[in-house]
């Protein structure tokens, strides 16, 4: 059978036609005039009637072909069950392993509690649920690819496996290979998806009906926020996602109630036993880790410290405690008699320490006093998983209370109250003196180091700090990023005291955190018309800068500053040091570190995601300025940022 | 008289190769701050951070300076002379010199208006 010459022509061959007659009219105006008016000619031709067999085929009605609709895809179901648990939003890159999913929410769901946000990378959208829990309190919905989505995502599970963050997660996955759609499929299906993250996840199921998908999607809600709250991964196979539920079966489907886990508070007689060493110590400390699951926690931390006249010192992985309370920042472990540790994971680092010397073999010493006792109340206890060692080394302390420690706080609180006397009220009280001249003087001390390279260029970080609290103190603020590589100058310099004032850091350090967890804190504060205010690493925002587009797209108002050092400078400096341990040249530290030639502009980068942009400012006087019109632009919802060359700490 | 002078030229050049161990280089001393990666913990203006001191007016001279960075205290490596010679340490030293003191507090308006 003779086939027909297919005279079509598709978009690539007409673009490179259409390129082929451009480059002609500008090489020879003679020829391609004679063109032009060849193809006038063509035109005014008149063009030739369908034949008898093209009418036929373009008239009659076709013959029998497949179709495949259906009214009630089993993805309409999984959003009934995932809407009953109450998320806010969904945040996701597109994957067809859940597409039908992703139609589901969109159309069926209508797009509303929860809202689907689009996000440029699987790490972005873990990061974003890791940030927005942080101010919300709510656990986010992410969805990705059981292959290639997970690998990407991988890291930022980590980040809140470790930093004890709940984030819900979705993968898509076609279990079935006579459902896969040529070698794509293939390559994106696996038998066991969620065992690439099964060491740093609480729990996981992969359901192989509607039925279990209901009871499984339920259960890992309830596992995630159950102190030690972490990830949770749920498989949505695609075969059940695009499946219809057959009508006999519509009605035999349920979906269980939500049952929330009440904290685990400490046992009652080792609450007593710690009520009565803190009561009766001289020098009581508090060392506070992730205390604050709940704003409730903050005031609870206070009374105890006041009660106790016991200084916090405060790891800064939330919001735990004021700093303006003349007990913050104003003791320490050395000087202790007894230390009390509220979910620190590295609490033998806070109480030891490690010579310089001899690193290979790691000598170490107690900071403690001698016959000092260590307490801690933990949650981690409860929960521990043996590959990766975020677990931290093994504390041989006096008492140690598997628990939560927010919720152990009323019990201990009482039991303090209890105990204390009116003679040991007067020993205690009197301490407090001596702790608010200590914070006074730290207070002085910060205010005094800020003072230097104040008119330095690169910016120093102090300064930057200062002119941000500036422009910042007298609105409803809240910091969404770490600060450890800005030398804590916020933490210094202003005055922390609300839930949402402070986000605290990544968990496990994994950098990439810190511009995601920023777009989704902000994405929370949005809701409260609160400012959200992010210290921007470099290096940092460098790992998938395309979250960037997610705040422009949505309107999340954030402000940026960026921290423009320009080099991984915690990397350099490990570097100066094996080079100068090893006696050889420190200057190669830069090979590899330095991010320089070209510099990233980053005013233009975030102009190119859609974002509000200055910069790069490297006068010191020109920072407050450009913030203040920033703060305009992200008062009217959008987000924008400033980027400042700065000094690396 | 052809001795005493030869005598006096050697006397003459040996002072001179003295001096120049001895002449302190700021300008190379910033070049090495920057180059040996001194500003990574201490700041480009010896301000200190989070992971240094301030080495800006600390009041130490050259000799203290060579002598802590031989066997320092704390997180910082040691710098032999294999790796950082006595004379760079003392351009650095001179450097450091250089380098403005802190404004006070009082004359900067944004610390003195911290509180809300």
């Amino acid at each position: 059978m003779a086939r027909s010459k297919k005279i079509s022509v598709d978009r690539r061959g007409f673009l490179k036609g259409a390129a082929a007659g451009a480059a002609a009219l500008v090489a020879k105006p003679e020829a391609a005039k004679a063109q032009q008016a060849q193809e006038a000619a063509e035109v005014r031709r008149p063009a030739p009637l369908p034949g008898a067999k093209q009418t036929a085929a373009e008239t009659s009605p076709p013959p029998h072909v497949d179709v495949y609709t259906t009214d009630r895809p089993g993805s309409d179901f999984m959003v009934d069950v995932l809407k009953t648990l109450n998320f806010d939003y969904i945040f996701a890159n597109p994957g067809s392993s859940f597409r039908g999913l992703q139609e589901s929410f969109t159309n069926y769901g209508g797009n509303k509690d929860p809202q689907w946000i689009t996000c440029c990378h699987e790490e972005s959208s873990v990061g974003m649920a890791h940030g927005y829990y942080k101010i919300s309190g709510k656990p986010i919905c992410i969805m990705a690819h059981g292959t290639v989505g997970l690998q990407h995502a991988s890291m930022a599970i980590y980040n809140a496996y470790a930093d004890r963050v709940p984030v819900y997660i979705i993968l898509g996955n076609i279990l079935d290979g006579r459902w896969r759609r040529g070698d794509v499929e293939w390559t994106h299906s696996v038998q066991d998806a969620a065992s690439m993250v099964r060491d740093y996840t609480k729990w996981d199921d992969s359901p192989v009906s509607l039925g279990q998908f209901a009871e499984s999607a339920i259960r890992a809600y309830k596992i995630a926020t159950t102190p030690p709250m972490e990830p949770v991964v749920l498989v949505a196979d695609a075969v059940l996602q695009e499946e219809p539920v057959a009508a006999e079966d519509r009605g035999k489907l349920y979906i269980p109630k939500l049952v929330m886990s009440q904290p685990p508070a400490g046992d009652y007689g080792a609450v007593r036993e710690a009520a009565k060493m803190l009561v009766n110590a001289d020098a009581p400390v508090i060392i506070a880790g992730r205390v604050a699951r709940t704003p409730a926690a903050i005031p609870l931390l206070v009374e105890l410290a006041e009660m106790l006249q016991a200084p916090i010192i405060d790891r800064h992985f939330r919001m735990n405690f004021p700093t303006s309370n003349p007990l913050y920042g104003s003791g320490s472990v050395s000087s202790a008699d007894v230390v009390l540790g509220l979910e620190v994971p590295d609490m033998w680092y806070m109480t030891h320490s490690q010579t310089p010397i001899n690193r290979m073999g790691m000598e170490s010493k107690p900071i403690t006093k001698p016959g000092a006792k260590v307490i801690t109340i933990f949650a981690g206890d409860l929960f521990s998983k043996s590959n990766y060692q975020d677990f931290g080394r093994y504390d041989d302390v006096d008492l140690s209370i598997a628990a939560d420690a927010e919720a152990t706080l009323p019990m201990l609180i009482d039991e303090c109250r209890r105990l204390i006397t009116s003679e040991r009220k007067s020993v205690i009280q009197a301490r407090a003196a001596k702790y608010a001249e200590t914070h006074r003087r730290n207070r002085e001390r910060d205010i005094q180091q800020a003072a230097w390279a104040w008119d330095a260029s690169p910016v120093s970080t102090a300064r930057v700090s200062a002119e941000l609290w500036n422009q910042v103190k007298n609105e409803d603020w809240s910091l969404v990023s770490d600060v450890t590589f800005f030398s804590n100058w916020p933490l210094r310099l202003w005055d922390f005291d609300k839930p949402y004032h402070f986000i605290g850091g990544h968990g496990a350090y994994g950098v990439g955190y810190g511009a995601p967890a920023a777009v989704g804190a902000a994405l929370a504060n949005k809701a409260h018309g609160r400012l959200s205010v992010n210290i921007q690493c470099d290096g940092d925002l460098n790992y998938a800068p395309g979250v960037l587009w997610t705040a422009a797209h949505h309107r999340i108002p954030l402000l940026n500053i960026m921290h423009n050092n320009r080099a991984y400078h915690q990397e350099m400096m490990y570097l100066e040091d094996m080079a100068a341990r090893a006696q050889r040249p420190v200057d190669k530290a830069q090979i590899g570190t330095a991010i320089t030639d070209p510099n990233i502009n980053y005013q233009l980068m975030a102009k190119a995601y859609g974002m509000y942009s200055e910069g790069p400012i490297d006068n010191p006087n020109d920072v407050g300025t450009a913030i203040k019109r920033a703060i305009e632009v992200v008062k009217k919802g959008e987000p924008a940022m400033i980027d400042v060359v700065t000094e690396p700490r | 008289m052809k001795i005493p002078l030869l005598l006096a030229l050697l006397a003459s050049l040996l002072s001179m190769a003295s001096n120049a161990q001895t002449k302190v280089d700021a300008e190379n001393g910033k070049h090495l701050f920057v180059k040996d990666g001194c500003y990574e913990c201490h700041g480009y203006a010896g301000q200190g951070g989070a992971a240094g001191a301030r080495i800006a007016d600390i009041g130490l001279n050259a000799q203290g300076l060579i002598r802590y960075v031989r066997a320092p205290a704390g997180q910082m490596p040691a710098y032999k002379a294999k790796v950082i010679s006595d004379q760079q340490l003392t351009d650095i030293w001179a450097f450091l010199q250089t380098l403005p003191k802190a404004k006070s507090p009082k004359d900067i308006p944004l610390l003195n208006d911290l509180e809300k």
